[in-house]
């Protein structure tokens, strides 16, 4: 259910389609995944986990699996 | 009234122009969060504040350290979950002719007066963000623009929060959140009746409205940035001075 909650995060706030929110996919490896779209990247995960990260795990957020991994620090069970 | 059921944090709200906002900003309907570093000083302001109703609330920590920021405003989002307006007021003065400022002076004086802002815009933007909605006012001072001997350290300061009230303001306009400044003049705080008496009169003979400025009249400013009234108004710098610096 987390896992695809934070997929649905990734397809609105950078506009890419789901089957490209793979683990591999990596922040500015594609156009769509710029820093404007990192930030409504975060400003999702933090609505739809409740919660609000650090700016540190918001410089460290650099693929989908680091951003799964990051989540977890904040007792999101994947 | 204008800010009706608008959260606002404003720091440095225990006393002189921050606590004139917070009195203006609860009379106007906002919940207003008081920031303050001393606890006690805090608690007593907000007690003060919740004789008519309880709209102030108690955010303590100290804006120049980023662990605390970061903290305290995880701590206010567990609370109300959604931000409208930042006030960042809180800051020092401490003045010194430039061959005699120490690093500890610089540091301290940076440390609060802008890189506070800084770390508090910083999160308060990213709530502000989730609504597309907000409004960021920097206090600044007329001394950033002017200069003034003996506050090379101070007037640096408060300039680089024009300079980040303009790139914010840019930053982040697309998410309909403001960000402007006011530079206050010659305003009647315990900062400026700490200074001696003939230069206290310089200052005023300096005024074109002859007179020291009130807080209020500052917070009135504020206000009108905070509220619908500016929301076509982002980036600006706005002088309540009485005509100090035209």
């Amino acid at each position: 259910m987390s896992n695809q909650i934070m997929i649905k995060c990734f397809v609105d706030a950078l506009g890419i389609p789901q089957e490209t929110v793979e683990d591999y996919l990596e922040y500015n490896s594609i156009p769509q995944w710029d820093s404007v779209a990192h930030m409504q990247l975060v400003a999702a995960l933090e609505e739809a986990f409740d919660i609000m990260l650090d700016t540190d795990d918001i410089i460290d957020m650099s693929s989908v699996a680091k951003a799964r991994q990051i989540l977890t620090k904040y007792d999101v069970a994947f | 009234m204008l800010l009706s059921e608008q959260v606002a944090i404003i720091t440095g709200a225990t006393r002189g122009i921050g606590l004139s906002i917070a009195k203006l900003f609860i009379a106007q309907g906002a919940i207003v969060y008081i920031n303050g570093r001393d606890e006690k000083k805090v608690l007593t302001i907000v007690e003060q504040l919740n004789k008519e109703n309880e709209r102030a609330k108690p955010l303590i920590f100290d804006v120049s350290d980023e662990r605390c920021v970061k903290e305290a405003f995880q701590q206010f989002y567990k609370q109300t979950k959604k931000l409208d307006i930042l006030v960042n007021n809180a800051g020092v003065l401490d003045d010194a002719l430039i061959g005699m400022v120490k690093k500890d002076q610089i540091e301290r004086t940076f440390a609060i007066n802008t890189f506070g802002a800084l770390y508090t815009s910083q999160y308060a933007i990213r709530l502000m963000s989730r609504k597309k909605s907000g409004a960021i006012i920097n206090i600044s001072s007329i001394i950033a623009n002017t200069g003034n001997s003996g506050q090379a350290v101070y007037s640096g300061s408060k300039a680089a929060l024009i300079g980040i009230t303009k790139s914010l303001a840019k930053e982040v306009a697309h998410l309909n959140i403001r960000v402007n400044a006011v530079t206050p003049g010659f305003i009647d705080t315990d900062m400026a009746r700490s200074i001696p008496e003939t230069m206290f009169q310089e200052r005023v003979d300096s005024i074109k409205m002859k007179r020291i400025g009130h807080p209020d009249e500052v917070a009135g400013c504020v206000l009108f940035l905070a509220s619908a009234l500016s929301s076509y108004v982002t980036g600006q710098i706005i002088g309540v001075d009485g005509g100090m610096l035209i």
